[in-house]
C-alpha cells in the first residue's frame, strides 16, 4: 500500500475507535445509573416511586443498549450490547463519575437523578442534530424519555427542597456532596471536541450554560443554594474511576463472569 | 402468488388481531408501532416496527407475537426490523385506540397537537374514563407499565391509569 492509503485507513481506524468511545461515553452513564435505580425496587419511599425509579431504570437500559449495539457493530470485533455491558471491566467503562456515586438516602438520588437528567436532555437535544443518522435517531427517541425523567426528577427536588427543614437540609447537603462531580459533565476533552467538530457529538462547551440554567431554575424554586463550582480530579468519562464502580459491576456482572454465556 | 397489494392486505388484518400484551384491548395497528409492511420482490414479508419506550418489557414479546400472527396467517418467510426514526410518540396512537383505551378504564393521551408544552408539565387534568369529570389529580409520573401514570379522579374518587403523554 502506498503511504497516503496506509494513512486513510489509519485515520479511518482511529475514527471508527473514537466513535465507538464517544458512544460508550453516552450509554455508560445510562447503564449504571439504571443498575442503580433498580436497587431502589421495594425500597423506595412509596411505591408511587418505587415505580418511578423503576420505570426511569428501564428507560435508561433500554438507552443504553441501542447506543451498546451500535458501538459494538461499529468497534466490528464481534461484542453486543450484552458482551459490552456484561464483559467489561471498570477501566473500560467511559461514564460520568456522577453517575456512580452511591444511591444515598432518597435525597442524594433525586439530586443525582436530577443533575444527570437536566444534562441528559440538553445532551440528546443537541445529539439529535447529529451528521450520524442512527445517533440522531437514538437521540430523538431517548430526549422524550429524558424530559419526563427530568420532571419527575425536578419535581421531588421542589418538594424536598421547599420541604422540611429537615428535607431541605438533607438536599441542601446532598447537593453539596455531588456537585463537584457536575464539573466533568460539560467538561469537554480531546475527544468531544474532535466528535464535536465532525459533526458526530454534541458541543460541551455551548451545553454548559443551558445545563446551568435548568438546573439553577429548579434549584431557585427549590430554595437550595447552589454550590460554588472548584477544580475538579475525576475523570470517569476516560476510563479513571472512584472506588464505587468496581463494587458495582461486581454485583451487575456477577451472573456473566460466573457462568459465561448463561441465558435464561 | 398473490399480488402485493392483497398480501398487504391480509397481513394488515392479521396485525389486527395481534394485541398489546400489556393493554390487550388495543391491536399493534391502534397503537401505532407497525410503521411500514411490504411484500418484496423474493417473497419476504418485511415489516417494520417501531418500539415505544426505549426499555419496554413488552417490545420483545410484542416481535415475538407479530411473528407469530403473520406465521399463522401465511407467511413463510418474515423480516421484522425495528424501526428508531421518526420516534414513536403517543401521538402514534390512532384514533380508535384511543377510543378503546377510554372504554377499557385508560385515560388516553391527548389529539396530537404538535406542541412541546405537554412535556414541560403544562398539559391540562385527564378527564376521569369512569364518569367524566375533569376534576383529576395526578397521585404518580409512572404507573404500572411504562407507558401509563396514575392518576385519581376527584368528583368519583376512582384511582386511574393514563397513557403517558410523550
Amino acid at each position: 500500500m502506498s503511504a497516503a492509503v496506509t494513512n486513510a485507513v489509519a485515520g479511518a481506524a482511529v475514527q471508527t475507535v473514537s466513535r465507538v468511545h464517544y458512544l460508550l461515553r453516552l450509554a455508560d452513564p445510562s447503564l449504571i445509573l439504571a443498575q442503580q435505580l433498580g436497587a431502589w425496587i421495594g425500597h423506595a419511599p412509596a411505591i408511587e416511586e418505587d415505580l418511578g425509579l423503576a420505570n426511569t431504570a428501564l428507560d435508561l437500559l433500554g438507552q443504553a443498549r441501542l447506543l451498546l449495539e451500535y458501538a459494538g457493530e461499529l468497534e466490528g470485533r464481534g461484542r453486543d450490547a450484552d458482551a459490552l455491558a456484561f464483559l467489561r471491566d471498570p477501566s473500560e467503562y467511559l461514564n460520568v463519575t456522577l453517575a456512580e456515586q452511591p444511591n444515598g438516602d432518597f435525597g442524594d438520588t433525586i439530586v443525582r437523578q436530577f443533575l444527570i437528567d437536566a444534562w441528559q436532555c440538553e445532551l440528546y437535544e443537541r445529539l439529535c442534530g447529529s451528521t450520524d443518522a442512527r445517533l440522531a435517531a437514538i437521540a430523538a427517541k431517548a430526549v422524550k424519555e429524558a424530559r419526563y425523567h427530568l420532571r419527575y426528577s425536578s419535581g421531588w427536588v421542589v418538594r424536598l427542597g421547599d420541604g422540611t427543614a429537615e428535607s431541605h437540609a438533607r438536599m441542601q447537603a446532598a447537593l453539596a456532596r455531588l456537585w463537584p462531580y457536575t464539573q466533568e459533565l460539560c467538561a469537554a476533552d480531546e475527544l468531544d471536541r474532535a466528535m464535536c467538530a465532525e459533526g458526530f457529538g454534541a458541543d460541551l462547551d455551548a451545553l454548559r450554560d443551558a445545563w446551568s440554567r435548568r438546573v439553577d431554575a429548579v434549584l431557585r424554586e427549590a430554595t437550595l443554594a447552589r454550590p460554588a463550582d472548584a477544580p475538579y480530579p475525576w475523570q470517569g468519562k476516560q476510563g479513571r474511576h472512584g472506588e464505587h464502580l468496581g463494587h458495582l459491576l461486581a454485583e451487575m456482572q456477577y451472573l456473566q463472569r460466573a457462568f459465561p454465556g448463561a441465558t435464561w | 402468488m398473490v399480488s402485493a397489494a392483497t398480501a398487504v392486505g391480509v397481513a394488515r388484518r392479521a396485525l389486527s388481531e395481534v394485541a398489546d400484551p400489556e393493554i390487550p384491548v388495543i391491536s399493534v395497528l391502534d397503537l401505532g408501532i407497525v410503521r411500514s409492511i411490504e411484500l418484496e420482490p423474493d417473497g419476504t414479508l418485511a415489516v417494520g416496527i417501531a418500539p415505544t419506550y426505549s426499555g419496554c418489557p413488552a417490545t420483545q414479546v410484542i416481535k415475538a407475537d407479530i411473528g407469530a400472527a403473520l406465521a399463522a396467517a401465511g407467511f413463510e418467510r418474515l423480516r421484522l426490523t425495528e424501526v428508531l426514526a421518526p420516534p414513536w410518540t403517543s401521538d402514534w396512537i390512532s384514533a380508535a385506540g384511543r377510543r378503546k383505551l377510554a372504554d377499557y378504564g385508560i385515560a388516553p393521551p391527548p389529539a396530537p397537537v404538535g406542541s412541546p408544552r405537554a412535556l414541560r408539565g403544562a398539559e391540562a387534568p385527564p378527564a376521569c374514563p369512569r364518569c367524566g369529570s375533569t376534576d383529576t389529580e395526578l397521585v404518580s409520573e409512572f404507573g404500572s407499565t411504562p407507558c401509563k401514570a396514575l392518576h385519581r379522579c376527584r368528583s368519583c374518587l376512582e384511582p386511574f391509569d393514563r397513557f403517558k403523554c410523550i
